[in-house]
């Protein structure tokens, strides 16, 4: 398994990109089918955030260990514009009512950890993960 | 145009591909509206079945242009939504509103030839 | 209290001293072997802690238990009793035994070995402590937990298979009628059990082809806010794939409870009992159901 896996977010073409190798990461991991549905959609939220705001940016897939279990870590970052109020981006119906799209309050539902920081004109980073389910 | 739109008598199909960029289904939208008035057609099906992931992106599309083809006159049904992309969509928070589904293109024509309100709705 | 004699207080590394004494102690236990055996099943029969064990056994349980113990403190290494943890916890769960039986055969052990030790040193209360206090307390303390330990995550580990299990076997989704799913679900829903249930009923909907799906919540215990926004989300997700979901066996209060707190439930059909749903389900799929003459059932001639 490789170490990391880092796709490069300059256009719209790379979220495809983005979520396939995050579900062919995720599926060496050992997750069910349904939950590499949720890790790609997660994905392609995140790296449609990129080219939406920053224009461009890269996503980052590796895996981590917590104790027996395995899991998915996917790093979006970019050096866009920022993202001013985190706590309102972060509200569920304020992307819908305002149309912009912000998929983030979306894709943290989907993951099982969810953290984000970002400085108006430096940029963003959001971190993501998810736990392969035990079974017995 | 990367995706073809089939035609059957009155309705339009369009068969969408899993890795389908933003600009092709952009041009696909277009191309609906415009074949929705050349042909009269009364309906038009949006097969999916073959999307393993439906982002915000696209859900807000294919809303799109079930609205669209509305106000040209005719019905648009979305069909094939998988279970596991079913399921995403919920969690992520788009149920599609005011757009009919059916499980599969047999189903959405059918719906369409009935008259009756594509799958899922109350039924009232 | 005991005095300590120097460099052998607790914390201190090993000196010539320590080791000397961990020398001296395991030679003791050794020389005690077969008494301090004796005593152990002695005690433990009569407490009746291995009482699923033939006397053949016993006596093997009894040296196991002391070569594990004596081992662990002459080495400082506890493969021994990791080892013991999980020949214990596999044994102990399959023949259903107490914590009480698991824990009280190693603390008779401890205790056992423990007063023996006592009895050694009671002519010299600084070395009494160094050597118990100090060193034998620690091993036999910790060979216990360990035990312990490994005995409940096993247990539960165990249990949590046998949820799964009955989570898989308590949500049927059944086919009625060509296009019409029942789905009756009894007992609590948490998240993974609403997840479970969803992706099942999804699945089920493109196997069967399904239009209407009869969701019965009758058997639901506690339908709080969060319940219903399971429930919604199942409901949502059917939709997707084209089926209607009634959602029947809402109790009174618990519709009174919802609207109370502010549950949005207009994206809900329901009603009140599972046959209203089926006669409504019927009309949606286009069913009718007509009553012809029954038919007598003639006893069987016995």
């Amino acid at each position: 398994m490789a170490g990391e896996i880092r796709v490069s977010i300059d256009s719209e073409a790379d979220i495809v990109a983005a979520r396939q190798q995050g579900r062919a990461l995720a599926a060496e991991l050992g997750f069910s089918s349904g939950d590499l549905t949720l890790i790609a959609t997660a994905i392609s939220e995140v790296a449609r955030n990129i080219v939406a705001y920053a224009k461009r940016g890269e996503i980052v897939l590796s895996h981590a260990n917590q104790g027996s279990r395995r899991g998915i870590v996917v790093v979006a970052r970019d050096e866009g514009p920022g993202i001013p109020d985190i706590a309102q981006a972060m509200q569920d119906g304020y992307s819908t009512s305002h149309g912009l799209g912000l998929g983030l309050p979306g894709a943290k539902r989907l993951m099982d950890e969810f953290d984000i920081a970002s400085q108006v004109g430096q940029g963003t980073t959001i971190v993501m993960k998810k736990w392969a389910r035990r079974h017995g | 145009m990367e995706v073809p739109i089939l035609r059957q008598g009155n309705y339009l199909i369009a068969t969408i591909q899993a890795a389908l960029s933003d600009a092709a289904l952009l041009e696909l939208r277009d191309e609906l509206v415009k074949r929705v008035g050349t042909f009269r057609a009364r309906g038009v099906v949006l097969d999916v079945t073959l999307l393993d992931v439906m982002d915000s992106f696209t859900a807000r599309t294919l809303c799109g242009i079930a609205h669209m083809t509305k106000l040209r006159g005719a019905r648009a049904i979305i069909v094939g939504i998988q279970p596991e992309v079913a399921f995403a969509m919920t969690q992520l928070g788009m149920t599609l509103e005011g757009v009919e589904t059916a499980l599969d293109l047999d189903g959405g024509l059918a719906a369409l030839r009935q008259g009756t309100k594509g799958g899922g709705d109350r039924g009232r | 209290m005991t005095q300590k004699t120097e460099g052998q207080a607790l914390g201190q590394p090993k000196d010539k001293g320590t080791e000397s004494l961990v020398s001296e102690l395991v030679a003791y236990l050794r020389e005690q072997r077969e008494a301090l055996r004796r005593q152990w099943v002695e005690q433990t029969t009569a407490k009746g802690y291995l009482a699923d064990l033939t006397p053949e056994e016993i006596e093997a349980e009894s040296a196991i238990i002391y070569d594990t113990c004596v081992g662990c403190l002459e080495t400082g290494k506890y493969d021994a009793a990791q080892t013991y943890a999980a020949r214990m916890a596999k044994r102990g769960l399959l023949h259903g035994m107490t914590t009480e039986q698991i824990i009280g055969g190693l603390a008779t052990m401890r205790d056992i070995y423990g007063r023996s030790l006592f009895e050694h040193y009671h002519h010299d209360l600084a070395r009494l402590s160094a050597a118990a206090l100090d060193i034998y307390e620690p091993v036999a303390n910790k060979i216990l937990s360990i035990v312990a330990m490994t005995f409940i995550e096993e247990r539960e580990r165990v249990v949590r298979q046998q949820l799964e299990a009955m989570r898989e076997l308590s949500t049927p989704v059944l086919q009625l009628r060509a296009g019409l799913l029942i789905l009756p679900i009894i007992g609590l829903i948490d998240t993974q059990r609403a997840r479970q249930l969803t992706e099942g009923l999804l699945r089920a909907i493109r196997a069967n082809r399904a239009r209407v799906v009869v969701m019965d919540i009758t058997g639901v215990p506690a339908v709080d806010s969060k319940v219903a926004n399971h429930l919604l989300q199942t409901v949502q997700a059917a939709r997707l794939m084209g089926a209607a979901v009634i959602v029947t066996g809402l109790s009174a209060e618990v519709a009174q409870t919802l609207v109370t707190i502010g549950v949005d439930l207009s994206g809900l059909n329901t009603l009140s009992d599972l046959q209203s749903g089926i006669e409504e389900a019927d009309r949606l799929v286009g069913y009718r159901v007509i009553t012809t003459e029954a038919t007598t059932v003639r006893n069987a001639e016995t």
